[in-house]
């Protein structure tokens, strides 16, 4: 998929996360701030690479704000904010496809 | 060197006699060398003792660069003093180099963080820390190791003389003109003011800071004008809002109410719970509705509480006036119920640190307890609790009584979720020991009880009494499959808290945090 604006999915409240996605040169940035950086930074991370391997998106910034989500959270939070930027949110998600 | 608890305590802290833990009750039998205040001899009668300001007190008493001022935590979150006596030494008097002995420090004390950054503060004492002061001391911004103690290692360590308090400052609600002070009848009103008991008794010269002049004498007096130096009455001493909720309401939310039923059910399987037994609770959500479900029990098996000990709030006051505990002594008061208790209603008292909770003297109130129902920020399989430091290893908690009660009492009981957000409560190690493991004996979670194996004669009391039970290793495993296995915190080698058992042994450090940098 590819990012074509601005989207963003998420709220900050606790045990949520605020994904935001931007289009991006070439490539993927991730920025995460957290709530539970120091144990979970690495997991919030890996978690949002494989999301966005899985949508198939190769170029994008993603912003993530946690505030102590579970990784089911941060996975759908992802996959949200992708759609919503490619105009897709609103009909034919690929349910059992490519979101799990 | 490793202590009883498996913590590595730097060698270099391990000096003047200092040793890492032992283990429980090690100092039992030893001798104490009480220490002495030198104070100033008022023999020529005064008319009163008011003094215009906080600098003019403090002038009077000799405040100099170097010493240690010590303060109390019964205003709680609505504190005004420390900031201003704080203000008045190093902004209107220049000194530095100080260090502050608190009973507790929270956010509302946020400014000394910076005076800690500026290097005036070098030195801090407390109980709790917590808002900015736990970030600042966390970053390592503080000259020296903080030094956290539990609410009875604080006047052990006054008495034995490892902390000589210059200038204590008692936050009064009312005082007369000469210094009696209790915490009832002003417009700050606190209650109890057990925490500055044992401040006044052995510092060198104290200073009472009020906002309601009473007549003299202010009876009964918590703290005595014949330890008092100088009395400044100010406009406010603190938040009203702030220092006492309206009433502590006990929660509704059903998972609070389902933990607070086990532990009420597991304390009815014990044989200690029988007429005249005593009981302490904390205030969090599930601790403080145990009083609920507990006074079912009492009900059904026709039995009376003889006495409640603790940070004290409504919910028992109600059980006193109804007569079904027999007396309260309490050592602060933490809702506007206690505080127009105390001393008001018959058999409810009030007692100083040392009583509540001291292991040096010659028996406290929690070495006669029962049951203590207590919180966790972290419980490990150990049974270790952490009630200081968050997930994250930044300080942010208080011992408290927390690790006197599980020491003195005959059954402590942990109530807790088994995560919180993403937090597991339930962990494999805990970031810091605050309480050991061998103080602990039962664990109350959402997902299941768990009993220390220290205790098969608990076990079987649950099991008399059909309360199913699990490994805590069990409820770990389970904590860990919800929020996912927690990555190691990695620390700096510099030590920025040092947290002293009640004995006065080390128990654990906590070292500076080292960020996850992605």
């Amino acid at each position: 998929m590819i990012i074509e604006k601005s989207a963003v999915a998420g709220t900050l409240e606790s045990s949520d996360a605020q994904v935001t996605v931007e289009p991006n040169g070439g490539g993927i940035a991730v920025e995460i701030t957290s709530s539970v950086m120091n144990q979970y930074g690495r997991q919030i991370k890996a978690a949002v690479l494989e999301t966005l391997e899985r949508l198939d998106v190769k170029s994008g910034r993603v912003t993530v704000v946690d505030k102590g989500a579970l990784d089911c959270t941060l996975k759908a939070r992802v996959e949200c904010a992708v759609f919503r930027s490619c105009g897709q949110s609103d009909k034919n998600i690929p349910w059992g496809g490519a979101v799990k | 060197m490793k202590n009883a608890v498996g913590r590595d305590i730097p060698e270099y802290l391990l000096r003047d006699g200092r040793e890492v833990y032992q283990g429980k009750n090690y100092m039992d039998g030893k001798y104490l060398q009480k220490a002495a205040p030198r104070t100033r001899r008022y023999e020529k009668p005064q008319e009163s003792k008011i003094v215009d300001s906080i600098v003019d007190a403090l002038r009077q008493v000799g405040a100099r660069s170097g010493m240690t001022f010590s303060f109390h935590h019964h205003l709680r979150n609505g504190d005004f003093v420390v900031n201003m006596v704080m203000q008045a030494a190093i902004e209107e008097l220049g000194l530095d180099d100080i260090t502050i002995a608190a009973t507790s420090l929270g956010e509302a004390h946020d400014p000394v963080a910076q005076y800690i950054e500026d290097g005036k503060v070098v030195g801090i004492q407390t109980s709790g820390i917590r808002g900015k002061i736990g970030e600042v001391v966390s970053a390592g911004k503080l000259q020296t190791p903080a030094i956290i103690r539990s609410h009875g290692g604080r006047p052990r360590a006054i008495e034995a003389g490892e902390v000589h308090i210059d200038i204590a400052v008692v936050a009064a609600p009312t005082s007369d003109c000469v210094g009696n002070c209790r915490g009832i009848g002003g417009k700050s009103n606190c209650g109890s003011l057990g925490y500055a008991m044992t401040d006044a008794k052995y510092a060198d010269h104290v200073i009472v800071v009020t906002d309601c002049l009473v007549d003299f004498p202010n009876m009964p007096a918590s703290v005595e004008a014949i330890d008092v130096d100088a009395v400044v009455v100010v406009d406010s001493i603190g938040n009203p809002k702030k220092i006492a909720s309206a009433a502590a309401r006990i929660s509704q939310n059903p998972r609070d109410l389902m933990m607070a039923e086990n532990v009420a059910k597991v304390i009815a399987s014990t044989p200690y719970f029988k007429e005249g037994f005593s009981f302490q609770t904390g205030v969090g959500g599930p601790s403080l509705a145990a009083n609920l479900f507990l006074e079912k029990y009492m009900d059904e098996r026709g039995i009376k509480m003889g006495w409640a000990i603790g940070g004290i709030c409504g919910p028992m006051v109600e059980m006193l006036k109804k007569g079904k505990v027999g007396k309260v002594i309490d050592v602060q008061d933490f809702d506007l119920d206690a505080v127009n208790s105390i001393n008001q209603t018959p058999n409810h008292f009030e007692m100083s640190a040392s009583q509540y909770a001291n292991p040096a003297n010659k028996g406290a109130f929690v070495n006669k307890l029962d049951f203590v129902v207590l919180a966790a920020l972290e419980i490990d399989t150990g049974f270790n609790v952490n009630v200081l430091t968050g997930s994250d290893g930044v300080l942010r908690g208080a011992p408290g009584g927390h690790p006197d009660t599980a020491a003195g009492s005959k059954c402590c009981i942990i109530v807790t979720p088994l995560v919180r957000g993403r937090m597991a409560t339930v962990c494999k190690n805990v970031v810091t020991v605050t309480t050991p493991g061998a103080c602990v004996d039962v664990l109350v979670t959402d997902y299941g009880i768990a009993v220390n194996p220290l205790r098969p004669d608990l076990i079987k009391c649950l099991d008399d009494a059909g309360i199913p039970h699990v490994s805590i290793e069990s409820l770990q495993e389970k904590a860990y499959s919800l929020v996912g296995t927690p990555d190691d915190l990695e620390w700096e080698d510099k030590v920025v808290a040092v947290l002293e058992a009640r004995d006065g042994t080390i128990l654990d450090v906590v070292r500076k945090i080292k960020p996850l940098k992605l």
